[in-house]
C-alpha cells in the first residue's frame, strides 16, 4: 500500500510496528503483562485468546487510544506520541462500530472521510459504499441496518483513509458466511497491498485461513507466538491448557 | 448533511474539523430531536411551575424573572450536556473522533458550538415565555439582553462541555456533572442573573449592564482558553 494520494502531507508512514514489553494496568488490575510483538508490512497478525485475555487492550494501545503503563510501541521510527500524523495512518474497527445510528451510511462515511482529510469525501464514500455492497441503502440511517450491514459500513469507515496499520477487534461478529468470506478476501487484499493488519478474534476457523502469524494471549500474558499455525483449534487448545509457567514467550 | 454537497469545507484543518463536528451534531439533533425536545420541555415546565407558584394577581416578585430564567437555563444546559456526550458514548463514537488525525481541541470547539447552538434555540423559546409569564420587560434592550444571554451561555457550555467529555466513561457521570459544574459556574450564573436583573429595572443603568457583560466576557475567555489547553490531556487514556 503506497502512500494514498488523499493522505495529508503530515501523515507518517512506517513499514513495521514493534511492541516491546508492554504492560497495562487499570487500577490494581493488570490487563496486559509484558507483551512483545512485531508486525510488518504485508502481514496479517492474529491475536487470539479467551474473553478477558487482553486482546482489546492491546488493540487500543496499538491504536494510540491507551498508553502502556510500561514498555513502548514503535511505528517504524515513530512513537505513539507523534499524534495526528500517526493517527492518519491507523484504521480501527472496534468491538463497537463507531457509527452514528441517526446518520445514513453515506453521511457516516463522508463525516469520517472529512475528519481524515480525504481529498474528496463524497467520492471516497461512494467507493466505500460500493465495496460494502450497500449502494442501494446508502441513504438509509444506519439504525435501520442489520448487524452485518453495520459491520460492513464500519469496516469501510475504518479503511476510508487508506491506513497503513489496520486494527480489527472481533471483525467477524454478526457476519453471515458470505460476508465473513468477503471480509477474509478484503483483508487479504489489504495485506497484498502492503498494509499491516492486526486481527483480534475468537473465530478460529476464519483465523486459520487468514493469519500469517499468531500471538496467543491468556490472562493478559503472551502464552505463545507462532507463524502460520496449521490445525489452529488444536494448537489453541494446547496453548490454553498449558500452565502459566509453561508459556512460551 | 446534504448528499449534494461536494468536497469538504475549505480552511485550516482546525476550522474544517470544528465545522464537521458541529454539522454532524446539528444533523443528528435535527433528525432525532431528542435533546432539544426533552431539554425544552424540562426548561419550560420549570418556568411554568415557578410562574404558578410566584406570580400572584399578575404581579411577579421583583427580580424573580431573571433568577428563574437562569435556573431554567442552567438545568437545561446540564441535561443537554449529559445527553450530548451520552450519544458519543453509546456507539463509542468518541473513540473514533479521538482516533481521527485532527487537533483534539477542534473536537472540543465543535461540541461546544453544538451545545451553544442548542441552548440558544431553547433560550429563544424561554425568553418570551418568561417575559410573558412574569410580565418582565426583557426585550426593552434587546442587544444588551442578547449579549448577556450569549456570553452567559458560552460560559456555562465551555466548562460543561469539558466536564461532560471528562466524565463520559464515569459510571456515575449523571450525578457527577452537576456536582463538578455548578461550583465552577456560580460566578457566571451570578453575572447572568445580575446583568438580566439590571436590564429589568425601570431605569436601566447601562454602565452596570456593561460591567456584568464585561465580567461574563472575561469568564468566557478564561474558561475557553483553559478548556482548550486541557482537553487533549483529559481525553488521553
Amino acid at each position: 500500500m503506497s502512500q494514498p494520494p488523499h493522505q495529508p502531507a503530515s501523515a507518517l508512514d512506517f513499514s513495521v510496528v514493534a511492541v516491546d514489553e508492554v504492560s497495562r494496568s487499570f487500577g490494581r488490575r493488570r490487563a496486559l503483562s509484558r507483551v512483545s510483538l512485531r508486525a510488518s508490512q504485508g502481514e496479517i497478525l492474529g491475536v487470539l485468546g479467551p474473553n478477558g485475555a487482553g486482546k482489546s487492550t492491546l488493540i487500543a494501545i496499538l491504536a494510540t487510544l491507551l498508553r502502556p503503563t510500561t514498555g513502548q510501541v514503535r511505528y517504524g521510527d515513530a512513537a505513539a506520541s507523534e499524534g495526528a500524523g500517526l493517527r492518519a495512518r491507523i484504521g480501527v474497527l472496534g468491538h463497537d462500530l463507531f457509527l452514528y445510528p441517526e446518520l445514513t451510511a453515506r453521511e457516516n462515511l463522508e463525516f469520517f472521510a472529512g475528519l481524515h482529510a480525504v481529498g474528496d469525501p463524497v467520492a471516497a464514500a461512494d467507493a466505500a459504499l460500493s465495496r460494502a455492497g450497500l449502494g442501494a441503502r446508502a441513504d438509509d440511517p444506519v439504525s435501520s441496518f442489520s448487524r452485518g450491514m453495520r459491520q460492513r459500513v464500519a469496516l469501510e469507515r475504518a479503511l476510508i483513509h487508506g491506513p497503513r496499520l489496520v486494527l480489527l477487534d472481533e471483525p467477524f461478529t454478526g457476519l453471515d458466511d458470505a460476508s465473513a468470506s468477503a471480509l477474509v478476501a478484503r483483508l487479504r487484499q489489504l495485506r497484498d497491498a502492503g498494509a499491516i493488519v492486526v486481527v483480534a478474534t475468537h473465530d478460529l476457523e476464519l483465523a486459520e485461513q487468514l493469519l500469517d502469524h499468531t500471538l496467543f494471549l491468556r490472562d493478559g500474558r503472551p502464552a505463545a507466538s507462532m507463524p502460520r499455525p496449521d490445525r489452529l483449534r488444536a494448537v489453541y487448545q494446547d496453548v490454553m491448557r498449558q500452565r502459566p509457567d509453561e508459556a512460551q514467550p | 448533511m446534504s448528499t449534494e454537497r461536494r468536497g469538504h469545507a475549505a480552511g485550516s484543518p482546525f476550522a474544517r474539523s470544528v465545522w464537521l463536528v458541529l454539522r454532524k451534531d446539528l444533523t443528528v439533533e435535527v433528525r432525532s430531536g431528542e435533546i432539544a425536545y426533552t431539554t425544552l420541555f424540562f426548561a419550560a415546565s420549570c418556568v411554568l411551575i415557578f410562574a404558578f407558584a410566584l406570580v400572584k394577581e399578575g404581579r411577579a416578585p421583583e427580580g424573580g424573572a431573571a433568577g428563574i430564567l437562569w435556573i431554567a437555563i442552567l438545568f437545561a444546559a446540564t441535561l443537554a450536556l449529559g445527553r450530548g456526550f451520552e450519544r458519543e458514548r453509546q456507539s463509542e463514537t468518541l473513540r473514533a473522533l479521538l482516533l481521527a488525525p485532527v487537533p483534539r481541541p477542534a473536537i472540543y470547539v465543535g461540541k461546544l458550538l453544538g451545545i451553544v447552538a442548542l441552548l440558544v434555540a431553547i433560550e429563544a423559546v424561554l425568553l418570551p415565555l418568561v417575559a410573558f409569564l412574569f410580565t418582565a420587560r426583557l426585550f426593552a434592550h434587546p442587544f444588551w439582553l442578547a449579549g448577556i444571554v450569549l456570553t452567559c451561555t458560552v460560559g456555562l457550555a465551555s466548562v460543561g462541555t469539558l466536564f461532560a467529555a471528562m466524565l463520559v466513561r464515569a459510571r456515575s457521570r449523571d450525578m457527577l456533572l452537576p456536582v463538578l459544574l455548578y461550583p465552577i459556574v456560580v460566578p457566571v450564573i451570578i453575572a447572568g442573573v445580575q446583568g438580566t436583573a439590571a436590564l429589568l429595572q425601570p431605569t436601566v443603568e447601562i454602565a452596570l449592564v456593561r460591567f456584568w457583560l464585561l465580567l461574563l466576557v472575561t469568564f468566557d475567555v478564561v474558561f475557553v482558553v483553559l478548556a482548550l489547553w486541557t482537553f487533549e490531556a483529559v481525553m488521553s487514556d
